[in-house]
């Protein structure tokens, strides 16, 4: 079949597949069936993604038909509930706002923790930071939200005059939240890096922070800036600390010490079970607010996963 | 002298998230230290006196919605993991397959929670029970289930396999008989992962909409349900410091459920290690 040395014909493509599908022994019918059944079992996750989106997507465009996406988009005041007023911005400026301080402190401090681990602490210390980094990484959202009330908030209202709700406490506590996500991945990252590249800096006459500054670091790059992108997504998507600390700001505002809201807390606050059908746009701009943040993460998501498979490409 | 500051703040980096943890259960625990007593475990939900408020209905529905959680989830995240790691064919499907395991679980929770309001509460018409938020979590531990089954598989050694193959196996019968149960320990990490995670899950629970005035116990799959972490954050939302102790003390039971579920499963695991090779 492949002596004529072109590519076989459609036909012939079909006639191999049916063939493949014949059980050659008898128990080959039931290799199928688990294969069949294990590969449905994976498609699962596709699947429930694409059912994400498109439940998400028609609930907002009925939205949509109340409310006009322009308005939507490029409104200042959000108020669905009290004033009917729809503008989404002050929701994705807290979003940033907050994921991006978070990042600020979590990125750096998460890639510090992951040099460290990985070129300069002794192996006890490694065995002992390490769990309670994953300890860290393992405790509930809603435990940090409580802590940043409880012992970060007072702090900011005292020496920086914050209001009670606030932004600031928010980043402060999802950036520390993020550390362990960040520095598991970014560790990866730099263990990815061929260790001879390294060795052939110290060999000729780098210091270790030189080797790891000039060498190892630039080489991890795809994969720590995939790790920082997970990380940005994950801090914009975080909800409860938000909704414990900072408040229901419904204007556009930017100052970080004072209420922020963001649109996966607004989802949380607004959604409290009796919202139903009875207040369709409040109903509808949920979801319009969720399919924003679901497009948002996958976004991040994807550029994420296409950088470290380049990255993993390189190496491998 | 640059390399001695730059290590210095690295370390700076670790200490500082150390502290925060010291810190965080510190003040927590204390907090927590009036409250705890056998009544908050018995107790039924109150706003009205923190003396008399309980989580024994969040305690019996995060049981019921994590039990119910893993027997969905775990089935499931396994086979779809052990397709991926042994039966996938090295193509673009298979790719698309796997991207799509990552991109759920970097999905929101609050967009779950979503998800389940509208497809499960309202178009499956199961309403908000103890079923649907179950079937919720399920949906959202499922890609981590699928990424560490994935690696337990991958785990066992490929002699494992090609043994029983040689010795005139089909591919599912060594899968069953010999990787699955050599992989039990980085199986049962999975399962540890898939409850940790149901047990804290707050966002999506809200917008299904725990209740937090139970003042019986869940009862069933079909049951109103009410969880711990939402029932603390219940209390937590109240005004003014009163709460703050209930808070705590519940946030002390949540993460004793939290370590006792890992030890134990940590024990399980060591165990069924050692005895392998």
């Amino acid at each position: 079949m492949a002596t004529d040395g072109g590519t076989p014909s459609v036909r012939a493509r079909l006639k191999g597949l049916l063939a493949s599908l014949e059980p050659n022994y008898p128990w080959a019918v039931g290799e199928t069936l688990v294969r069949t059944f294990l590969f449905l079992a994976a498609a699962f996750a596709i699947l429930v993604t694409l059912a994400i989106a498109l439940d998400l997507f028609v609930e907002a465009a009925s939205f949509f038909s109340i409310v006009s996406p322009l308005e939507f988009y490029t409104g200042t005041r959000w108020s669905p509930d009290i004033a009917r007023a729809f503008g989404v911005l002050p929701l994705i400026a807290g979003t940033l706002i907050i994921a991006g301080g978070a990042c600020l402190i979590g990125l750096p401090l998460g890639l510090g923790a992951a040099i460290y681990l990985r070129e300069y602490a002794p192996t006890r210390v490694r065995e002992t930071v390490k769990p309670i980094l994953e300890i860290l990484a393992g405790i509930p959202t809603v435990v940090f939200g409580f802590f940043g009330l409880l012992a970060i908030s007072p702090v900011l209202q005292d020496w920086f005059q914050a209001d009670f709700f606030n932004g600031l406490t928010a980043i402060i506590v999802i950036g520390i939240m993020i550390v362990p996500l960040v520095s598991s991945l970014s560790e990866d990252a730099l263990t990815a890096v061929p260790v001879d590249l390294r060795d052939g800096a110290l060999a000729l006459g780098a210091t270790r922070f030189e080797g790891m500054s000039r060498v190892v670091v630039p080489g991890a790059f795809s994969g720590i800036v995939a790790s920082f992108l997970l990380a940005f997504s994950r801090a914009v998507g975080e909800t409860m600390v938000v909704l414990i600390i900072a408040g229901q700001n419904v204007n556009l505002q930017l100052n970080p010490l004072h209420s922020l809201q963001t649109m996966a807390s607004f989802i949380a606050r607004r959604a409290t079970g009796d919202v139903s059908a009875s207040d369709p746009a409040l109903f509808g701009s949920l979801f319009a607010v969720g399919f924003t943040l679901f497009l948002m993460t996958l976004t991040l998501n994807v550029f994420s996963d296409r950088l470290r498979a380049r990255f993993r490409e390189v190496y491998e | 002298m640059k390399e001695v500051v730059f290590v210095g703040l690295f370390i700076v980096s670790i200490a500082i998230s150390l502290a925060t943890l010291g810190i965080l259960l510190g003040s927590i625990v204390v907090t927590a230290l009036p409250y705890l007593r056998p009544a908050v475990l018995f107790n039924f939900p109150s706003f009205r006196s923190p003396d008399h408020a309980g989580y024994a209905a969040a305690i019996v529905g995060t049981l019921w919605v994590v039990g119910l959680t893993l027997l969905f989830s775990l089935p499931l995240g396994i086979a779809a993991g052990v397709y991926l790691e042994e039966y996938a064919p090295r193509n673009r499907i298979t790719r698309f397959l796997q991207a799509g395991v990552s991109n759920l679980a970097g999905v929101p929770s609050v967009v779950f929670g979503l998800l389940g309001l509208a497809v499960f509460v309202r178009a499956f018409g199961l309403g908000t029970t103890v079923l649907a938020a179950s079937l919720t979590l399920t949906i959202l531990v499922f890609p981590y289930v699928v990424i560490t089954a994935q690696e337990a598989v991958r785990a066992v050694p490929r002699s494992i396999r090609e043994g029983a193959l040689a010795l005139g196996s089909t591919k599912w019968q060594a899968i069953r008989r010999q990787v699955l149960p050599a992989g039990a320990p980085g199986l049962l990490t999975a399962s540890i992962l898939a409850a940790s995670r149901a047990m804290g899950e707050t966002a999506p629970l809200i917008v299904i909409s725990s209740i937090v005035q139970m003042q019986f116990l869940p009862y069933g799959p079909d049951s109103p349900f009410s969880v711990l972490p939402v029932q603390i954050f219940a209390y937590i939302s109240l005004p003014g410091t009163a709460y703050q102790g209930v808070a705590s003390a519940g946030i002390v039971i949540l993460l004793a459920l939290l370590l006792s579920f890992n030890f134990v499963a940590i024990v399980i695991r060591n165990r069924l290690q050692r005895r392998r090779w």
